[in-house]
């Protein structure tokens, strides 16, 4: 592989990373959509501070993304408190509304800069690479986005370590995190200035559309997949990881756009979760179901054998074709129940008739107990 | 000559956002009442693979064409989010961002894929998808527009009755035999359409406050669902023709952007000055409150104070007055106090009760109910 591969493997794997672990939190505060609209509005922030140091890779533009994703936030829970606009509706207003300002600077004041609004969205990591590398004493150490982007996943990374105990508990208890001292109101804005940091990190290499898939879609499928927090941070970033690669790839196949193969494979990634997972997954939770129906046909047999049983009625009603009669079951299903029950040994068959074993009344009272 | 292609150019942008502000204001209405404001932009993204799939398909760039890929795409991602929430534990918001997100993503891998395969596709056709051209509508596009928005407005006037009912009680709906699932299909579809009419002049990103910034502000000014729909559609319609006259005029305006920010403002006003919920409103009251509640305290302690000090003339220091439930602002309460005569100022500086304000006080108090 020819080392420009290597390199943009390594960012979209960083950048992966990167995303997956605030993007847990998110997941788990409900926050998922101010990412969509934090990594929309660092527009705003970006062009207008490239208007005031005409650079494009300023450190300065970082921080501008950081405080524009945190006056987002801010302004949404802003309109959200006057209890004038709900809170879905403020953030529908607030994102479009910096996007659109971000979007008149750029194209009044920033029309001949390289601050195409086109990147915002689309992002292009093969741009990523050629553009702009690290040059130290004159050896070339690789393209810029990956420290970038490196230096994102090592501040995601320290300050989940650091914080993890008061990040659990305001994202599982905010009140008793208040009420012992803890601010979740700092940790909120913490957590959604790494989210602004990451995303215009990001945006320069994948585009804003993809950060949101990287920060929602592994977390989402880890969700399906674990309930321990720290289980669930580190499904992420393998999920997180192998969609990237695995778009990579893809993209390399099919000549396409590197970051919507990344944000597809994200996609098909949580749909394969979705399918498959062990005990949350739809084909798990279906053939739970399908089992618990028959052995609530079971139970529900058990329990008719047992109330006749002994009576003068038994001969008739403790029988295979009674139980069409009384129970409504069509006969295939009786029978295919009987079967299963005959073979957990809770039922005896006899020319016909049905007797109860000490199992199968065992079963019986339970029920009825319960 | 040339005047006359801007003047036609500028109509048919106008005639447009104007459709568009109308069909997206009335249809809003109902998705933010009923909380899908962000379903709005959710759908929006995802169209963007339907467009892509529309155009390889047919290699056709008629509007009529995209917008029934766009809508066939934004259905079905409306489908899986709900899907995915009725099915799962993951929550709305991440349903939506995952959706969002990785349609959006398969769109991006299929406009490139476009561009690679396809003869003369150009990005330009398929792009104005996702800024929105609005300066590129033609007189088939405005037709169109016009045609899905009067026949969805049609749709929405014929079962006003009962999407009135299922956006407020929706329970209720279903106990008095309302086909409530048909008609919740119905009333999306609708939004659906709505949305993917009106990429073409916003765009992707934009198109959310379209949906839910006129509405916003229509449900400052009125508490009843009719006006509040007519309302939107104006709102909708004033800031379309706002924003498309205003590109026209100022140099390097983007249509799109325009219209959002006109939108905006029209929120804001309404936030601020509305009659019953306006915040500017809310504060006049609440300060004119808080100084009746002043005067109210005030003089109730003179009443109190000069019940211990039989005296009549016997004067209290402001000092006093403050500690008592004066408060800061003791002393301008007691110039009014003055100035309406129900109080004066000794030699010594200390305040004392007329006899005018004695009666003023009791008044209060009986109408207080104390």
């Amino acid at each position: 592989m020819i080392r420009q591969q290597v390199e943009i493997q390594l960012i979209a794997a960083v950048v992966a990373a990167a995303c997956a672990l605030p993007g847990v939190f998110l997941v788990l505060r409900r926050l998922a959509l101010l990412s969509d609209a934090i990594s929309h509005t660092i527009l705003f922030g970006i062009a207008a501070a490239f208007l005031v140091v005409r650079d494009l890779g300023s450190p300065w533009l970082l921080l501008a993304a950081a405080l524009t994703g945190l006056a987002t936030v801010s302004l949404v829970e802003l309109l959200h408190r006057t209890r004038l606009v709900r809170e879905d509706a403020a953030i529908g207003l607030v994102f479009p509304l910096l996007f659109s300002l971000g979007v008149i600077l750029v194209s009044r004041y920033a029309d001949s800069a390289h601050l195409d609004v086109d990147a915002v969205l689309k992002g292009e990591l093969v741009l990523a690479v050629w553009d702009r590398r690290m040059q130290f004493h004159g050896y070339d150490l690789g393209p810029q986005t990956l420290y970038v982007m490196a230096a994102a996943l090592v501040l995601n990374i320290v300050f989940v370590a650091v914080f993890y105990k008061e990040l659990k508990l305001a994202t599982f208890d905010a009140a008793l995190a208040a009420a012992l001292g803890f601010s979740p109101a700092l940790l909120h804005y913490a957590l959604m200035a790494l989210v602004s940091i990451t995303a215009v990190g990001a945006f320069d290499a994948v585009g804003s559309v993809l950060v949101v898939a990287l920060m929602i879609a592994p977390p989402a499928a880890a969700y399906l997949l674990t309930d321990r927090l720290s289980r669930m941070l580190l499904w992420s970033l393998a999920l997180g990881i192998v969609s990237a690669e695995a778009g990579y790839w893809l993209a390399h196949f099919l000549n396409v756009s590197i970051a919507g193969a990344m944000a597809t494979m994200s996609g098909v990634v949580f749909g394969v979760v979705f399918l498959t997972a062990p005990a949350r997954g739809f084909v798990a939770v279906a053939l739970r179901r399908a089992r618990q129906r028959w052995e609530f046909a079971q139970a529900l047999l058990a329990v008719h054998l047992h109330h006749h049983e002994g009576l003068p009625e038994a001969a008739q009603e403790c029988r295979i074709e009674h139980l069409h009669e009384h129970l409504r079951w069509q006969p295939a299903f009786a029978a295919r129940v009987v079967r299963q029950a005959e073979r957990r040994g809770l039922v005896r068959r006899d020319d016909g008739h049905l007797a109860l074993t000490p199992l199968g009344r065992e079963l019986a009272r339970d029920t009825l107990v319960r | 000559m040339n005047a006359f292609a801007e003047h036609y150019t500028l109509i048919m942008v106008a005639l447009g956002s104007a459709a568009l502000g109308v069909v997206s204001g009335a249809l809003g209405t109902f998705a933010v009442l009923r909380k899908q404001s962000l379903l709005g932009d959710a759908v929006s993204h995802a169209a963007l693979p339907g467009i892509a799939l529309a155009f390889l398909l047919t290699r056709q760039r008629s509007s009529l064409v995209i917008v029934c890929g766009a809508a066939v795409a934004g259905w079905i991602a409306t489908l899986l989010v709900l899907g995915i929430v009725r099915t799962t534990r993951v929550k709305y918001d991440s349903a939506l961002g995952l959706v969002l997100s990785v349609f959006f993503g398969l769109g991006l891998m299929l406009l490139t894929l476009i561009q690679n395969r396809v003869r003369d596709a150009g990005q330009s056709g398929l792009d104005k998808f996702l800024f929105g051209q609005a300066a590129a509508l033609l007189v088939e596009d405005v037709v169109s527009m016009a045609a899905l928005g009067v026949a969805a407005l049609l749709v929405l006037l014929g079962l006003w009755k009962e999407f009135k009912l299922l956006s407020f009680d929706p329970d209720f709906a279903t106990s008095i035999g309302y086909p409530v699932r048909l008609l919740d299909v119905l009333l999306t579809s609708l939004l659906v359409v709505a949305i993917v009419t009106g990429l073409q002049t916003v765009g992707v990103v934009l198109m959310s406050a379209m949906i839910v910034a006129p509405a916003a502000a229509a449900r400052q000014w009125t508490d009843r669902l009719g006006r509040m729909v007519i309302l939107a559609a104006l709102f909708g319609a004033a800031a379309g023709v706002g924003g498309a006259v205003l590109s026209s005029r100022v140099a390097k305006l983007p249509t799109g952007p325009t219209i959002v920010l006109c939108v905006s403002g029209i929120v804001v006003v309404s936030l601020l000055f509305a009659p019953n919920r306006g915040l500017v409103w809310a504060a006049v009251y609440q300060r004119r409150n808080r100084r009746q509640l002043r005067l109210d305290a005030v003089l109730a302690d003179l009443v109190e104070l000069s019940r211990h000090h039989p005296g009549r003339e016997h004067g209290h220091a402001a000092a006093v007055l403050q500690a008592m439930s004066g408060g800061r602002a003791v002393e301008r309460t007691l110039d009014e106090l003055r100035v309406r005569g129900w109080a004066w100022r000794d030699a010594a500086g200390e305040w004392v009760l007329t006899d005018a304000g004695r009666d003023e006080a009791i008044r209060r108090a009986e109408a207080r109910g104390t």
